[in-house]
């Protein structure tokens, strides 16, 4: 069982040493770069890892994914971009934490919480991997339908203020996964110009909806000087935001639950661990009406929930050599590369290797803390650039991050397309979050039914398959009570600001007799 | 060093002039016209329809990776990554925009590019596109789950004939090898059986693993390195596949007429119109390079099976495989 403590200081070799701090550094730049996830950094990193010892060359990817996953906060609360689709809830409290001065505490919570989820996952992966990867498998079709359906009960509570703009926009998110070709029959849909034939890439979608609407707003609001808002920045020590963090322990439990059991699920997509945990973490907080405006539980529950999902994901990869991420997908190229086949035989045959690179992600989730609250602190830089020079780099960084991805323009018209767009929603009250969330659960969901909808048919039939067993009870009645308490705790905000309303009226009533 | 990088990173002048030195650069390797006695004197492209990581991806960054060597191109070979659509994306911009000067080359996977140029309007077919060689060949083969009742495929066959339709089959997608795969063992056995498409290899075998479907089309490679999971029934291919399975018999050897045209083929080509010179030049190198020893025990440590194929032999499977694959994708839509 504490087999791994026996390879741990191969990671301090000089050389394993170097490329976890050059991984984790590196990490962290690429991860703040809007449009550069996760993915995309492995991606990058795997023709390096060619000329690598095999363990040298895991270190740096798995110290990219890491640090990658962590990065994507920073944009996130300085910016209100997030860094990749598993930062996306952390923009809703750690942007308006940062525009009242605290994005420095808001980072250390960011990165604290990150810390700590990032060790629980690891180490869930280090000692349940046998017991959690047939568990894993057991996820059929239905299943993830049913993961999918809970996500899109989330998109309500995203949207700032009103539940029926949340879900509309959600909505839409949906309709625009459709365009492209059917994930399953690979029929054309929506396809009305030649730039929509290859769907539309998620990471175009999230650069464009949050990226270009800042950018516009940055530009617009020059006009008008009194407009520009300076926010001052506060420093906060270390110890501080610790204690902070640590008081809000049931943010810290939720997140890395959730980011747990998310991260194991094949196929459901580490993007929405993030979403999901804010948003029970939400449900679950007394003071609910404070969250989306600031509230540390927000960016603690959503950054915890993200690195959690990073240990887990690898546990289906390394016994059965299915990823449970899109990152863990592109790692399962960066293995075989190596000749590192997944499967129970990888520890026994490589225990060096895969040993000492779980421990890499050990002690990268260290390195990671301590150079982003390093980071933290030249934050008030970025918040001090004039903002005209401020959208002119984020749109540079727009373009080239969503060109990069696939090497298409077809991307960057769509990304300015449905940015152009979201400025204008935005006006009038929509939030790009739900959009996203949309975009990122249509195919998932989707898929998923079509593949269980074809099972079913010559099967058992709609309802058993989709129904029966006990995984799907339980989803779908997680899904009904996350329905019922949104529905229950909407009304009961509602009813309070009635009282108040003719509380306050009655005194004013009152006042003027 | 952090301090001096945040703040390189943040004062404007030194991040205008990198930005202008990169676009001086980039201008720099705008594309000449080379003259095929000097080709090729800057890297050339290889165009992959499939993301990063995948397995047409990493074989690809393997065989191309001793490019640079005097003995092969002299230049290296950058990937591009252009995913989406099962491939169609990637292959219907190099159809369409690649330059024949041979600096803009891609990989192909045969059937996967020839069936869909069938099924679907696509800028792409073989008569616009030039193969050079063919690194790879990864056929597909009939699994099981390890807790599956079916041990041989007579097994499963008894069951489906007993339930027609009940026996459901994943595989990665529509109309690729493993699609195929499934049609030709349809028409072989005169069964009904159900296809379940998937987005890629990975899930397919998951689907057959966790016992989501009851049997499934899969790579041999990928197959053969899940078999504490998998039971291996039957390889769609002409051979045995000695070096890896040498126990699991084809399905020609249990009765079925079932050929190799499922077999994924993997290669790359050049689009019409590359002048025959630097064709010749390319065909000529590039199936050296896939048979280094280095390319070679790299891409067996990756368990990946080679096939090298000179052009002239690729030329005629493309035709053969177009002319089959109209046939049986012909006998789908009656």
């Amino acid at each position: 069982m504490l087999e791994f403590l026996q390879y741990l200081p191969e990671v301090f070799t000089p050389l394993n040493f170097l490329v976890l701090v050059l991984g984790t550094v590196g990490g962290l730049i690429l991860g703040a770069t809007p449009g550069l996830s996760p993915t995309m950094a492995v991606a990058l990193l795997i023709p390096f890892t060619f000329q690598m010892e095999p363990a040298t060359g895991l270190i740096l990817l798995g110290a990219a994914y890491t640090a990658t996953v962590a990065g994507g906060a920073v944009s996130a609360i300085l910016l209100s971009i997030p860094g990749a689709p598993a930062n996306i809830a952390t923009t809703l409290d750690g942007n308006p934490l940062a525009k009242q001065g605290k994005a420095t505490a808001a980072l250390h919570y960011c990165f604290i919480a990150s810390f700590i989820g990032g060790v629980i996952g690891v180490l869930v992966l280090i000692f349940f991997t046998p017991t959690l990867s047939d568990w894993a498998l057991g996820f059929g079709p239905s299943h993830l339908f049913w993961v999918a359906i809970l996500g899109v009960t989330v998109i309500g509570s995203l949207g700032s203020g009103s539940v029926i703009k949340g879900l509309f926009a959600g909505f839409v998110g949906l309709w625009v996964s459709t365009i492209g070709y059917d994930p399953v029959l690979g029929v054309e849909r929506f396809n009305y110009s030649e730039h929509l034939g290859g769907g539309i890439n998620i990471i175009a979608a999230l650069v464009g909806l949050f990226a270009i609407p800042q950018v516009l707003s940055m530009l617009t609001g020059q006009q008008d000087a009194a407009n520009v808002t300076k926010f001052a920045m506060e420093s906060q020590s270390v110890l501080q935001s610790i204690k902070e963090t640590l008081i809000r322990w049931k943010a810290l439990v939720i997140g890395s639950v959730i980011g747990t059991i998310i991260g194991l699920i094949p196929g459901a997509g580490g993007q929405i661990a993030g979403l999901v945990s804010y948003d029970q973490t939400k449900k679950m907080s007394r003071n609910k009406e404070k969250f989306g405006k600031g509230e540390p539980a927000g960016v603690i529950a959503a950054e915890s929930a993200n690195n959690a999902m990073v240990g887990p994901s690898l546990v289906p990869l390394l016994t059965l050599s299915v990823p449970g991420s899109p990152t863990a997908a592109v790692l399962l190229g960066g293995l075989l590369i190596h000749g590192l086949f997944p499967g129970p035989a990888l520890f026994t045959e490589n225990g060096p290797i895969v040993w000492t690179f779980i421990n890499s992600l050990l002690v990268g989730q260290l390195l990671m803390c301590i150079f982003g609250i390093a980071i933290s602190r030249y934050s008030r830089f970025v918040m001090d650039i004039p903002e005209y020079y401020m959208a002119a780099g984020i749109t540079v960084l727009a373009v080239f991050g969503t060109y990069s991805v696939q090497n298409s323009f077809s991307d960057v018209f769509v990304m300015m397309g449905l940015g152009i767009t979201m400025f204008f929603a935005a006006k009038i009250g929509f939030s790009p979050s739900p959009v996203v969330l949309g975009i990122i659960l249509g195919p998932i969901a989707e898929t998923n039914f079509l593949q269980g909808q074809i099972i079913a048919e010559v099967g058992d039939g709609m309802v058993p398959y989709f129904f029966g067993g006990a995984l799907n009870i339980t989803l779908v009645a997680i899904v009904l009570l996350s329905i019922f308490y949104s529905v229950y705790s909407e009304r009961k905000t509602k009813r309070k600001q009635l009282e108040a309303l003719i509380q306050s009226h009655e005194q004013n009533t009152a006042g003027g007799q | 060093m952090l301090k001096s990088l945040t703040t390189t990173l943040l004062k404007n002048r030194p991040l205008k002039l990198s930005v202008t030195a990169l676009s001086l650069s980039v201008a720099a390797l705008a594309p000449q016209i080379a003259a095929a006695e000097t080709f090729p004197d800057r890297p050339v492209s290889m165009v992959v329809s499939y993301s990063p990581g995948g397995a047409t991806d990493f074989q690809a960054r393997i065989v191309t990776m001793l490019a640079a060597n005097e003995k092969y191109l002299g230049q290296p070979m950058v990937i591009l990554n252009k995913p989406g659509a099962g491939g169609k994306i990637g292959w219907d911009a190099f159809a369409s925009k690649a330059k024949n000067n041979g600096y803009e080359l891609a990989a192909y996977n045969v059937p996967h590019f020839i069936a869909q140029s069938i099924v679907f309007k696509t800028k792409y077919n073989i008569n616009n596109l030039e193969p050079v060689a063919n690194w790879g060949a990864d056929p597909a083969v009939l699994i099981v789950g390890k807790d599956s009742p079916f041990n041989t495929l007579q097994d499963l066959l008894d069951y489906a004939k007993d339930n027609p339709a009940k026996v459901t089959f994943s595989g990665a997608g529509l109309y690729v090898g493993h699609h195929i795969a499934f049609l030709q063992l349809a028409k072989a056995s005169g069964l009904k059986l159900t296809y379940v498409p998937h987005k890629g290899g990975t899930p397919a075998m998951k689907s057959v693993m966790g016992g989501q479907v009851k049997a499934g089309f899969n790579n041999l490679s990928d197959a053969f390195r899940n078999q504490d999971r998998v039971k291996i029934l039957a390889v769609a291919d002409l051979q045995r596949n000695e070096k890896f399975l040498p126990n699991v018999p084809t399905f020609k050897e249990q009765g079925l007429d079932i050929d190799d045209s499922s077999v994924n083929f993997r290669g790359i080509m050049a689009p019409k119109g590359t002048s025959p010179e630097v064709l010749d030049y390319l065909a000529k190198r590039v199936p050296t390079m896939f048979e280094d020893a280095k390319t070679l025990k790299k891409m067996d440590s990756a368990g990946s099976p080679v096939r090298v194929i000179p052009r002239d032999e690729v030329i005629s499977m493309w035709k053969e495989r177009e002319a089959y694959l109209k046939d049986l994708l012909a006998d789908l839509k009656k």
